[in-house]
């Protein structure tokens, strides 16, 4: 087939992320033209104040080189601007008389800076602030004069301002309004602000309106003139009030244009043939000045152009960071409040600190972080997702580590990310320093975690420290950070579907079998991914137990062998010991195996039961068969599943114990298994409220009373520990066996794949599981009964490998 | 020359599966592919050197099971942004065998 022509107008970063999206998904679909007015490849224009500064170099801000485009067989012509749109013969006309071809026209014209209708604003020294001639212009210009003027306190017109400072000029800047950054920060933050820059050295004419700028001798300018009659010298003036979406060449052509050019969710202008992404745009009457909305256009966008159909771009919640070097701002949302808005601060001037959180229905709706802004990813996480704070309420001002929200195991007391120094470890499982990951941002332009994942390995193994990573990557990108957004979130590449969307897809439509479900939901890749398949195949198996087909080779080597494969590529074996409890004659089996096979290390786990470590995969089959011999079965340590009921000695025994808690344990742990589940589930019961049996930081904790038992749900004693939570309680034990199992089954049923109770709960809220699991006696027993169906019938894996030993074996050549 | 090696018969390999097989050249991985496609590699992941042959087969890559490192069958590479390769063996299937080279 013969390949479609794209033209894309405009050589930024909206436009070019949007081809990089497209060619991940489609890469041979289209011929490919890029038009750039400059005669440079696409640069990283959020870094043009740290280049001012002088702290990086044009080179290091390049995100696409010239090779990119090579690469990519793109026809780069950089330098050329496109006058005319002819829709009619579909092609575009640049200035030079260069012509191109369309079947599909991407319209990525961005901005331009708002130019002050005053006399003078065409005087040499005069210049806005928008690319990286411009800011060469105002290096140089540093180099020759010293009086420099920026009109405009917004956040560019502030990074010029304390750039120019840098470069050692004389800085003044003139604002209109009352208070700098007016529409980012509320007056009490901008004062605090404006006090700190003005220690740097800068100085403020606030309320000041320009009426002209004045030449001197040379024809330069040399002074700037307020309505009010007063002015000062000025040899340089750099103009930040604004920008503009460039709708020229759209409107010329006919585009319907208000604010930008007119756009619907899919990014298509009013001429199908013709996409826009980007600053140029008008989106439901917003346009965007961020680099964050714009790249989630350019993955919908892509999508569409790639003829995949799927997604839908809505809108974009911003923030703001400002990228001054040693101060610290944060905004998000509304922050000004107002109507049905209250408000919670915290204010502490001497200490330089203020924060103000606005609260609407009981959400956060805005935030205004000064001197501390290191909740602030957090804080824009819980904006961008509307989620609920009303339970969290009361410690929300102390930040996301006082409420779970961010791991920082390893870093307590020091998770302030632009405070660490650039030595400072962050994933302690990757051994990945701070200045690792700021330098991997700087130089591959990374935005989202997901890169910062894949270029360096932090937050990418156990994730403890991704708040950590997060928040370096929004100090580090300011207000082009978006965090991830783990509602919607695509179960990976392979798709653009959420967990919740194939969930209900298998459910709904009674898919059987992992090819079915990406056929239905239309995978991009023929096989999935290491990722994808193993998710699917939980969900499968947990929505249609008896019925969906196991598909071994989607499991995880661990799942697929019955054993935890170890870093020399052996393996551990870990019998079940229900309850913890074992006899003399499982010992000595226990004993004979460990001898027999040269077992090198003999472990207890911290559940209660024997790990044999350092089992060549071929002897498995031989191990299980002899171990089974003894009435030993697999105890499922390697699977995302029922891992061990812990048991302290209770009434049995104990001269405290209320409850038979090592019985119970017995029989939970019988009921629950060969219960597979999104990730590992572990219990305990403890026979009295000493709770020996840490029942407290267990996905289901049952501790005993004297009139019954009390159940907790949601601990986690892991990467970051979690207190369960009071569920209910209840009185006797064929109440605890089915209060937990219909909790279980719901979190079987509604979790995502690697998402322990603790995150399910945290996500859908305790009161939501009350009322389905406690409340409500009808829904309780239909998960009840759903749970001990799906579990019928279920063979020891051990046992059934043991039958069929061949896959264990390795092959021989001579 | 390539001295080519009779392995097992292809149904003894799983699709999107792998078996281990002892040489005289140290383990090698040998892989099946959804379109029944045979690969050979060093059983040695290039970064920490897990055993590739227990990793989970999608397309022609394998995710090694240690810190997923996804390898290329056709040159061995890691895919971008990791870098690295493990050796690549000749493999074919003929006759309903899997044969590789050493």
């Amino acid at each position: 087939m013969k390949k479609q022509k794209l033209v894309m107008v405009g050589n930024g970063m909206a436009g070019c992320r949007t081809l990089e999206e497209l060619l991940k998904l489609a890469p041979d679909l289209y011929e490919i033209t890029v038009f750039g007015a400059e005669p440079h490849p696409n640069y990283n224009r959020i870094m043009l104040s740290p280049v001012l500064a002088g702290e990086t170099k044009f080179a290091d801000i390049v995100l696409n080189d010239l090779a990119w485009y090579r690469d990519h067989g793109i026809a780069l012509h950089a330098g050329k601007q496109v006058v005319k749109i002819d829709r009619k013969a579909q092609k575009v006309v640049a200035a030079d008389g260069t012509e191109a071809s369309y079947d599909r026209l991407l319209l990525a014209t961005g901005s331009s800076p708002f130019i002050l209708p005053v006399p003078g604003k065409d005087l040499p020294g005069v210049i806005a602030y928008r690319d990286i001639a411009d800011t060469e212009a105002m290096i140089e210009a540093a180099k020759h004069h010293s009086h420099a003027v920026v009109i405009g306190a917004g956040l560019l017109g502030l990074e010029a301002a304390n750039g120019l400072k840098i470069q050692g000029m004389d800085v003044t800047v003139v604002h209109l309004a009352d208070w700098i950054m007016e529409r980012q920060l509320d007056k009490t933050a901008a004062d605090l602000l404006q006090k700190s820059l003005e220690n740097k050295g800068l100085k403020f004419l606030l309320g000041k309106q320009t009426a002209e700028l004045v030449a001197g001798e040379s024809g330069r300018v040399a002074a700037i003139r307020f309505r009010d009659g007063s002015g000062i010298p000025a040899d340089l003036v750099v103009m930040a009030v604004g920008i503009r979406p460039n709708t020229a060449l759209a409107e010329s052509a006919g585009i319907h244009c208000e604010r930008g050019i007119v756009v619907d969710d899919t990014l298509q202008t009013y001429d199908p043939k013709i996409y826009a992404v980007g600053e140029c745009v008008a989106h439901r009457g917003v346009a965007y000045g961020l680099v964050a909305p714009l790249f989630e256009q350019a993955r919908v966008c892509a999508n569409h152009l790639a003829r995949m159909g799927i997604g839908r771009y809505t809108g974009s919640v911003t923030s703001t960071k400002l990228k001054v070097t040693g101060i610290d701002v944060f905004s998000a949302g509304d922050f000004m409040g107002g109507e049905g808005c209250e408000d919670i601060v915290l204010a502490d001037p001497s200490a330089g600190v203020y924060k103000k959180l606005v609260i609407k229905n009981d959400t956060l709706a805005g935030a205004v972080l000064y001197g501390d802004t290191g909740d602030g990813a957090w804080y824009f996480q819980l904006l961008k997702d509307r989620q609920n704070i009303a339970d969290i309420r009361d410690h929300l001002m102390f930040g996301g580590h006082h409420v779970g929200g961010v791991g920082d195991v390893g870093h307590s007391g020091h998770n302030k990310a632009a405070a660490m120094p650039d030595t400072a470890e962050v994933c302690g499982c990757n051994g990945v320093c701070k200045g690792d990951i700021v330098k991997a941002i700087k130089t591959h332009g990374l935005f989202t975690l997901d890169d910062v994942r894949k270029h360096t390995k932090a937050s990418s193994s156990c994730g403890s420290c991704t708040g950590l990573v997060e928040q370096i990557l929004a100090s580090t990108v300011g207000g082009a950070y978006q965090p991830a957004d783990t509602q919607d979130k695509p179960v990976c590449g392979c798709t653009d579907h959420a967990h919740g969307v194939v969930r209900a897809a298998i459910r709904d439509k009674k898919l059987l079998s992992i090819p079915a479900v990406m056929r239905e939901l239309g995978w991009k890749t023929a096989d999935g991914c290491a990722t994808c398949r193993p998710a699917l195949n939980y969900y499968l198996i947990s929505t249609w137990p008896h019925e969906a087909e196991d598909d071994p080779q989607s499991r995880f080597i661990n799942e697929r062998a019955h054993a935890n494969i170890q870093r020399d590529g052996t393996f551990s074996v870990v019998p079940r010991m229900w309850g913890g409890l074992t006899t003399p004659a499982e010992l000595r089996v226990i004993a004979d195996v460990a001898e027999k096979y040269e077992v090198p290390t003999v472990k207890m786990t911290g559940g209660a039961r024997i790990d044999l470590l350092g089992i060549r995969k071929g002897d498995l089959p031989r191990v299980w068969e002899d171990l089974g011999r003894a009435g030993l079965v697999s105890g499922h340590a390697y699977g995302k599943s029922i891992r061990t009921v812990k048991t302290c000695v209770g009434a049995e025994h104990c001269r405290f114990g209320t409850q038979r808690s090592m019985d119970m344990g017995v029989k939970l742990e019988k009921m629950l298994f060969g219960m597979w589940a999104p990730h590992k589930v572990k219990l305990a019961v403890s026979g009295c409220p000493r709770n020996c049996a840490e029942a407290g930081i267990k996905d289901v904790g049952v501790i005993g009373v004297d009139s019954g038992y009390e159940l907790y749900i949601a601990g986690n004693g892991g990467i970051k520990t979690e207190v369960a939570m009071f569920m209910c309680k209840v009185k006797n034990d064929s109440e605890v066996l089915e209060y937990s199992g219909a909790f279980l089954q719901l979190y079987r049923e509604e979790g995502w794949y690697l998402e322990r109770t603790c995150h399910y709960v945290a996500r859908v809220g305790l009161d939501y599981v009350k009322a389905q699991v406690v409340d409500n006696a009808a829904r309780r027993a239909e998960l009840y009964e759903r749970l001990l169906y799906a579990l019928q019938g279920y063979e020891d894996p051990w046992a059934a490998a043991v039958k069929q030993p061949g896959e264990y074996v390795a092959l021989e050549v001579a | 020359m390539n001295d080519w090696k009779k392995v097992c018969p292809l149904d003894e390999i799983p699709r999107l599966g792998s078996r281990q097989v002892n040489s005289a050249s140290g383990t090698i991985a040998v892989f099946r592919t959804a379109e029944d496609e045979v690969f050979a590699l060093r059983d040695k992941c290039p970064h920490k050197g897990g055993a590739l042959s227990q990793g989970l087969v999608a397309g022609k890559v394998v995710t090694c099971p240690m810190h997923s490192w996804k390898i290329q069958f056709e040159n061995g590479e890691a895919v971008a942004p990791d870098k690295g390769c493990a050796k690549v063996y000749p493999a074919k299937v003929e006759g309903g065998l899997v044969w590789i080279a050493l």
